[in-house]
């Protein structure tokens, strides 16, 4: 089967070299042919043998760790909505509802994103790169699902374009791309994107679960909810009326953006991260780290509201802290670089996070402002980190 | 008791093909060539023409800049071609092998009478001044510049690489004579492997430091970067350690004696073993009948930072080793980046690599044997993994923030990050483990001879 492919490729290879008639679709041919085979390049000179890990399988370890987090994304999705409407129905249904909400989402944001890159490799004469693998498949994950596909390819191409490609492509972008689409959204359709009407689905998808939506019902999220609370005691509910603690929203079932509501599926997806060794432990941890610590001091002596008084190990389920730690944070491009700076960058998002959430009454989720405050601080640290090192070798030479 | 110095950072790299202790002699093959190219930096000037008669140690070519440098022949007999390239420079000059090895005849040089001055002249005149390099830039020593100290690394943690005990062992008279001539210009500094039991440990007239880790720590580079590392304005000579004993012959007996043994490694070797030959050897006879069929490469050098060559191709004067392998550029692996490939070597945790090199594992069901060939794996990007370099260099220094310094030509960012202390040898591993596939050996390169070009 995989030499007949070969002879395939080899065949139609020509055709795409230069003077080829589909010489301008080169950029897309070699795409396609790096993602069936591996690329048979040999070194020149250097170091002739190599370790087998390259870009592309790395960036699909983060796809596989992006796996639970959307399965059981999808099977919210669908939970909440017949829950809204007050339908029993079975595991399947829930999930085959949340299935089709969300196929477009992903479809939209990969041919969007896929398809400027595909054109900017062309045009620049550069292989594909495969970092948008991993925005596009984020982007989906970060939004509420009520979110218009329209504004999606938008927000897509934008962060695309301006966040990613104007600095140069994968590895020169300053601001983690899904998260400046995520920010594009809320800041370009805040009439839309705040409020609590777009976090469960209530309408039919693709004319599945048709339906009236409860008296009891409130789309509000946990956060939500917390920061439009009066009194400094809030007790959470879901959205037909029933308490929320810790362990809903270590499990999820609760209202929020497609992905981040499970703890659990994105610890399992922070496990494979840290296996596989892609992600940084050091900004993982210090993300927690710097979030619970902020928290205690809140509600030690913070001011005398819901926000301050939300206890710690809640901040950590309820809202995208938790993704945003692992998936979000750890992006190694946006992230500091040193390993001393790491820790520094890490815990500052865990921090401004909580911050943001406790003492900004307009805006109850702080993960993604305080990720992308950092990824602007992250040279910066990095900057006194090594110029440590420089100021040393400078001393070095002195005394000698 | 000698200072002792460990690190964790390095990498062993698992590859098959290691050479057993058994040197066969095969004879001398017929040609021999002096190639300019592997004498990094310098400009030759011919002093022979076509049919010249030259011994071994008749000087074959000096340097346009220092005309005392000269470049010997290793074996005597005739000029057989030399041969020119475009804008007539010259690639290599062939010399037919006599077969008699008949000496030049220096006067036996006198140690006890000779100055600092005096054995660098000596040196560049009996052709050995080549084999004496220098840090900052990773070139032939500037013979006008006094080092602050002489480094030698008697052991070599490249993959597959010779046991300097095993080669030098029966020869440290030679040896211990190399380093006294060097300690007459600059304290030598002795790099040995940590557990006493070389025959290096008990060298005279040198400061012997132990060294424990994995590769690169036998690297000169990174045992000066903990010794005593090269600040700006500072020089220090790194010699490798069968090249002192080029040395050494000269001062014990007053000939230019350039055979050494080199070791023939790598998976694609029959038998693996040591092969004593002379500097400049051809080749193809040396090689002939002993590789496994099939597309192979074949690096003077380890295959970590040796130079590809052919069966056509000459011994460079610098090697100790030639490693041989599967070249793979016919190989086409379907979805590598979704399967399994579990003969497939990494660092990184997105392979089982990590299970297979778990010790309780290796006891178990023994070593994974690793399928290596030359190909990337992968296609080129910007950098994108953060901290992939810092575990395998064992160096103070940012090497990530000095590489994107060296890709943007600034030479003020390079000095400040430490470019003086390195060569490309030393970022070998960073080129292995890179998940973005850059050359960092070549970036080095380039970026010292920018610096020397723009800074002397």
């Amino acid at each position: 089967m995989a030499s007949k492919l070969r002879q395939y490729v080899d065949k139609l290879k020509p055709h795409f070299e230069k003077g080829g008639k589909l010489e301008k679709l080169h950029s897309v041919f070699d795409g396609f042919e790096t993602f069936l085979f591996v690329p048979s390049t040999t070194s020149k000179n250097g170091t002739h043998i190599h370790d087998a890990v390259d870009s592309k399988r790395t960036m699909i370890m983060v796809v596989i760790a992006l796996v639970p987090a959307l399965l059981f994304g999808m099977f919210n999705v669908g939970y909440q909505h017949y829950l809204a409407i007050g339908q029993e129905v079975g595991f399947w249904d829930k999930f085959l509802f949340g299935f089709l909400a969300i196929l477009p989402v992903i479809v939209v944001s990969y041919v969007v994103g896929l398809g400027i890159e595909f054109i900017i490799a062309q045009i620049k004469g550069h292989e594909i790169q495969e970092g948008f693998l991993v925005s596009g498949f984020l982007i989906p994950l970060i939004v509420p699902v009520d979110t218009p596909l329209w504004m999606i390819a938008v927000a897509t191409a934008f962060s695309v374009i301006f966040a990613k490609e104007a600095f140069g492509g994968t590895g020169m972008n300053i601001f983690n791309v899904a998260l400046i689409a995520r920010a594009f959204l809320f800041f370009a359709y805040p009439t839309f994107m705040s409020g609590d009407a777009v976090w469960v689905r209530t309408g039919t998808t693709f004319g599945l679960g048709a339906g009236h939506v409860i008296d009891s019902y409130s789309g509000a999220t946990v956060l939500g909810q917390v920061a439009t609370a009066t009194n400094p005691n809030v007790s959470l509910t879901g959205i037909t009326g029933s308490p929320l603690g810790f362990l809903d929203g270590f499990f999820g079932l609760i209202p929020g953006s497609v992905g981040e509501t499970s703890a659990l599926a994105i610890l399992i997806g922070a496990a494979i991260l840290l296996f596989t060794r892609v992600a940084s432990w050091k900004v993982m941890t210090s993300v927690f780290a710097g979030g619970t610590l902020m928290a205690l001091v809140f509600n030690w002596i913070g001011p005398d509201t819901a926000a301050a008084h939300f206890p710690w190990y809640n901040h950590l389920v309820f809202g995208g802290f938790a993704f945003g730690a692992v998936f979000m944070a750890t992006d190694p491009v946006t992230a500091a670089r040193t390993e001393k700076g790491k820790w520094i960058y890490g815990f500052l998002i865990g921090v401004l996070a909580i911050i943001i959430r406790v003492l900004n009454p307009g805006y109850p989720e702080g993960m993604m402002l305080a990720i992308l405050m950092m990824n602007i601080f992250a040279p910066l640290i990095d900057y006194y980190v090594v110029d440590a090192n420089i100021k040393q070798r400078l001393k070095r030479s002195k005394t000698n | 008791m000698a200072n002792l110095i460990k690190t964790k950072r390095g990498l062993d790299i698992p590859i098959n093909g290691k050479a057993v202790e058994k040197v066969e002699t095969s004879g001398l093959p017929g040609e021999f060539a002096l190639i300019p190219d592997y004498y990094h930096g310098i400009t030759p000037k011919l002093l022979v023409k076509e049919g010249d008669e030259v011994q071994a140690g008749s000087p074959v070519f000096f340097d346009k800049q220092f005309p005392e440098m000269h470049f010997v022949s290793p074996v005597s007999g005739r000029i057989k071609s030399i041969n020119r390239g475009e804008r007539r420079k010259i690639m290599s000059i062939v010399i037919e092998n006599d077969g008699k090895m008949t000496s030049r005849a220096f006067d036996k040089p006198d140690l006890s009478k000779q100055t600092a001055g005096d054995v660098i002249l000596q040196l560049q005149q009996a052709g050995l001044w080549a084999y004496v390099k220098q840090r900052p830039y990773d070139v032939i020593a500037n013979p006008g510049v006094l080092p602050k100290a002489i480094f030698v690394s008697t052991f070599d943690t490249a993959p597959l690489a010779p046991d300097n005990d095993y080669v030098i062992g029966g020869q440290m008279a030679d040896f211990q004579k190399g380093i006294d001539v060097l300690a007459k210009v600059a304290r030598v500094n002795l790099g040995v492997k940590a557990g006493g039991k070389t025959p290096f440990s008990s060298v005279k007239n040198a400061e012997i430091t132990e060294f424990d880790g994995p590769h690169p720590v036998g690297n000169v580079g990174i045992q000066i970067n903990h010794v005593n590392p090269v600040n700006k304005g500072e020089v220090v000579w790194t010699i490798n350690p069968q090249d002192v004993l080029f040395i050494g012959r000269f001062y014990n007996r007053g000939v230019v004696d350039l055979s050494r043994t080199i070791a023939l490694t790598g998976p694609s070797v029959k038998a693996p073993r040591y092969y004593s030959t002379v500097v400049g050897a051809a080749l193809g006879s040396l090689l002939q009948g002993k590789l496994i069929d099939g597309l192979n490469r074949i690096v003077m050098g380890n295959v970590l930072s040796g130079v590809q060559t052919d069966l056509q191709g000459w011994l460079d004067p610098y090697t100790t080793q030639i490693s041989v392998l599967e070249d793979g550029a016919e190989t086409h692996e379907l979805l590598g980046w979704g399967m399994p490939r579990f003969h497939k070597y990494s660092v990184s945790g997105t392979f089982m690599t990590g299970v297979f090199e778990n010790k309780l594992i290796r006891k178990i069901f023994g070593n994974m044997k690793y399928q290596w060939d030359t190909r990337l794996m992968g296609g080129r990007r910007a950098i994108i993994m953060s901290g992939e370099y810092d575990k395998v260099l064992p160096m103070d220094l940012y090497p990530e923030f000095l590489f994107k310094a060296m890709i943007t030509g600034n030479i003020d960012k390079m000095e400040a990050l430490g470019a003086y202390e390195i060569a490309p040898e030393d970022v070998a591993l960073c080129e292995f483990v890179c998940t973005s596939k850059l050359p960092l050996q070549q970036i080095v390169r380039n970026s010292l001879d920018l610096m020397k070009k723009e800074l002397e």
